[in-house]
């Protein structure tokens, strides 16, 4: 399973040249397994995967997490979707009452963007999911609804000797008075739960956490926390904040980490990164 | 060890914060918490019960109608909640585990996530003189 990152920005695109290493770029990740292709958010990164889109492929699939604008920005400008040759499934997380078509239109739509989701040449499926399992390829994928506002989900995808788990936004530690030493009481426990390879939210410092509460979003400090709660080999740090630049995204994680080194690696999420899980 | 749901754990978290005496099981009646005020109600911690299953907690703290009466478990608010998926509410004596009458009012409701799955029930306590 190969991971390919394309963007690792939260909330707002933020190109500079003092984010140039870790990205401007808002969520956006590719996974391939052998023929299959998913792509996991499609926020402003989405624009060079599909720039970068590898010949041969015939079907895509886009596992959003949300819809916040961050996290489906990119959908319009992805040109893939204007093949008609293309088979496109977007999978997206049920809401109480509205279809997913329809929120998603709400964006893909005039006076917003030019062209309407229904008219896109590759004519998009829409699939709602939110605690399902479901196989694409030779993945299997389990989806959760997860702590952050509106319907959010997260995501475990496996297959059959690895795991990756994909929350770029998640708040954990939200109300919890014994967080993290309650792992089944604890939000995206069971999609985490032994992940090779975790790709969290860490927006916050926890100075700038305090004040947000409720927002989402997780401290860099509760994301190690959670990592540790979950077991999981290695931790990326997602979703940064769109003023934290390369240097002080740096000092963060040191400050974050401090004297103690976690019991698994940890790093900061760039775009550009590669990670291959056997 | 089973991961809850994220309604779940909110409305255990909601009420871990609150204090109103709040209890909350899973779809089958299973005691999944209760906090600290109801703890105090009832006579007893949570970490001393643990989790139990409806047959138990129904009768554990024996609900006695306002005519003196035992009440059937399927007369209990939190009960009519599982079994309808509606709220309830009631007004009825119960004996707390250190052996105290308490008359309370229960009102309980459902826990319906997104989209429409039942995932338990969630019944607030109230003294009542």
């Amino acid at each position: 399973m190969d991971i390919t990152i394309w963007g690792t920005r939260g909330s707002l695109p933020a190109p500079s040249p003092e984010n140039n290493f870790f990205g401007g770029n808002t969520s956006c990740v590719q996974v391939t397994e052998g023929d299959t292709l998913l792509i996991l958010d499609a926020g402003s990164g989405i624009r060079r995967l599909g720039d970068n889109f590898p010949a041969g492929v015939s079907r895509i699939d886009i596992l959003l997490t949300h819809l916040h604008m961050d996290h489906i920005m990119g959908l319009g400008f992805f040109l893939p979707l204007y093949n008609p040759r293309m088979e496109v499934n977007i999978w997206g997380p049920t809401s109480t009452k509205e279809p997913l078509l329809n929120r998603l239109q709400r964006y893909l739509s005039p006076p917003l963007f030019p062209i309407r989701l229904q008219d896109l040449p590759c004519r998009p499926n829409i699939i709602e999911i939110n605690h399902s399992t479901f196989s694409i390829g030779n993945l299997a994928i389990q989806s959760a609804y997860v702590c952050h506002p509106g319907p959010t989900i997260g995501y475990r995808i496996e297959n059959g000797h690895s795991v990756l788990t994909y929350m770029p936004d998640h708040e954990p530690a939200l109300g919890s008075a014994h967080f993290p030493d309650e792992p089944e009481w604890t939000s995206g426990y069971a999609l985490a739960r032994n992940a090779d390879l975790l790709l969290h939210d860490a927006q916050y410092t926890s100075e700038e956490y305090e004040p947000r509460v409720g927002w989402g979003h997780s401290s860099m400090v509760d994301a190690l926390k959670f990592g540790a709660m979950t077991a999981v080999k290695k931790m990326l740090f997602f979703h940064h904040d769109p003023s934290h630049s390369d240097s002080y995204l740096r000092h963060l994680l040191n400050k974050a980490l401090g004297d103690k080194q976690p019991p698994f690696d940890v790093d900061i999420a760039a775009e550009g990164d590669v990670f291959t899980l056997p | 060890m089973a991961a809850n749901q994220i309604e779940i754990i909110l409305s255990r978290q909601l009420a871990d914060c609150l204090s109103i005496p709040i209890f909350l099981t899973d779809p089958e009646g299973n005691l999944l918490f209760y906090n600290e005020p109801a703890e105090e109600l009832l006579g007893k911690r949570y970490e001393e019960t643990g989790r139990m299953p409806v047959e138990e907690w129904s009768t554990i703290f024996k609900p006695i109608g306002e005519d003196g009466n035992p009440l059937e478990p399927q007369d209990l608010p939190l009960v009519k909640t599982l079994m309808h998926q509606r709220p309830a509410h009631g007004t009825f004596l119960i004996e707390s585990l250190q052996g105290e009458r308490i008359k309370i009012s229960v009102t309980a409701y459902p826990v319906i996530g997104r989209p429409d799955r039942f995932l338990g029930a969630v019944a607030i306590f109230w003294k009542t003189e």
